[in-house]
């Protein structure tokens, strides 16, 4: 059998859901026996490669450097994967979105209160632009599977993985799908 | 006391003419998922995920207010129930900011686990995103509109139980808010006599007891049943 080709990528959010995956021990022994982890902050490549067969995407879609990734991620993937509650819902993230747009809130952080250096941030091309409504990943592009949780933990991965790796159909029940 | 025969998911029950769907339901231990209903107070049919079908009609009725009819072929589960129950839970958590993570009552709490018993993986709605406000003036409580579900458990326990109507809804739609008396911050309610059955009977985090942080919040509803017992059964037990 192939070695399954496994990517991971942290967008907005706070790595949380990486680290439980870590949490899974020694069954990333028996994992690594069959999977190759191609991409993602663990291994570090700077390109997204081609024929990825399973991508966990953790984080919210915040900036356009995101949607950037999100959309690359798809062309190039056959599992793509919201993992964790930010991917899912927005969740944390997203708590930004009632207070108004990017502009005014970048406003009021950097330039308005009073400790604030009274310099906004964004020389041009130099940091990714922030989107003025953060969304969950599946409202950007299609979406396979949804695994949540802040952060899901290492036991609902792993029944997730496992899932994955039989072929059967990638959907929690029950407590697996507490969200937070 | 006239008895009506029907049957529930297939079985026959009888059930007295006053009864309603759910009543009957949950007598025989058959389940059907609620949020707005509250034992002791009135039913108001607000969260509709207790519909269920009734063969000859073709719309869905929900149960809390539906009353017992003779011959009445009652069923509370099938493909088409459950795909509006996991709509109905999808639009609700995109219709506030329920950031579960983030909430006091994250763990214990009724629409989180409904979420999970229809099946929710992810909202198939936008979020909406609504600014929200968070009134912490009362010296004891505080209520999160970014959690309220409109369920009016807030309401009906204040006035019905408490008999003080202290809460009550303003506006319409998704633009409705819960108000205490004419719209002032709840610390200036006169009305309210700081009871707190408010607390225990709200479903989420959104009226919650102040000083409790994330995930810390359990509400105590054996409080409310022992109000509402010592009423109706004249029995002042725990």
């Amino acid at each position: 059998m192939d070695r399954v080709r496994l990517a991971t990528i942290w967008l907005g959010g706070c790595s949380g859901c990486h680290m439980s995956f870590l949490d899974l021990d020694e069954f990333l022994i028996d994992l690594a026996d069959i999977v190759d982890v191609v991409y993602g902050p663990v291994v570090d490549p700077k390109e997204y490669p081609d024929n990825v067969d399973i991508c966990l995407i953790e984080g919210a879609v915040c900036s356009d450097e995101h949607i950037h990734h999100v959309k690359n991620i798809r062309a190039k993937t056959k599992i793509v994967v919201a993992f964790g509650d930010c991917a899912v819902t927005g969740n944390v993230p997203a708590m930004r979105n009632p207070l108004g747009k990017v502009g005014s809130i970048l406003q009021e952080i950097y330039c308005d209160r009073p400790d604030a250096q009274g310099q906004m941030p964004g020389e041009k091309g130099l940091m990714p632009v922030l989107i003025d409504t953060v969304v969950p990943v599946h409202q950007v592009i299609k979406v396979d599977a949804f695994l949540p949780g802040c952060p899901p933990p290492a036991s609902r991965i792993k029944e997730f993985v496992q899932l994955a790796l039989s072929g059967a159909e990638l959907k929690l029940q029950g407590s697996g799908l507490k969200p937070g | 006391m006239a008895v009506k025969t029907l049957t529930i998911d297939g079985k026959a029950i009888s059930a007295r003419e006053e009864q309603t769907i759910l009543q009957a339901a949950r007598e025989n231990g058959i389940s059907i998922p609620t949020l707005c209903q509250l034992n002791g107070t009135s039913d108001i049919g607000a969260c509709r995920l207790c519909l269920v079908e009734v063969a000859g009609i073709p719309k869905l009725l929900p149960a809390c207010v539906t009353r017992v009819g003779e011959g009445m072929e009652v069923s509370t589960d099938s493909e088409r129930i459950r795909e509006y129950r996991k709509m109905i839970v999808e639009l609700l958590f995109a219709e506030r900011n329920h950031v579960c993570a983030a909430c006091v009552e994250n763990g214990h709490c009724e629409l989180q686990d409904l979420a999970i018993s229809v099946g929710m993986d992810h909202s198939r709605y936008d979020y909406m995103n609504p600014k929200c406000a968070v009134d912490i003036t009362h010296k004891r409580y505080g209520i999160d509109h970014n959690r309220c579900v409109l369920c009016g458990r807030c309401v009906r326990v204040c006035d019905e139980i408490e008999g003080a109507h202290t809460w009550d809804f303003q506006g319409r739609g998704a633009n409705t808010r819960t108000i205490s008396d004419m719209f002032v911050p709840w610390g200036q309610a006169a009305s309210c006599t700081s009871c707190g059955k408010c607390v225990q009977a709200c479903p989420t985090g959104a009226i919650f007891r102040r000083g409790s942080t994330v995930a810390e919040m359990q509400k105590d509803r054996t409080r409310l049943d022992f109000i509402v017992t010592a009423r109706e059964k004249k029995q002042w037990i725990a």
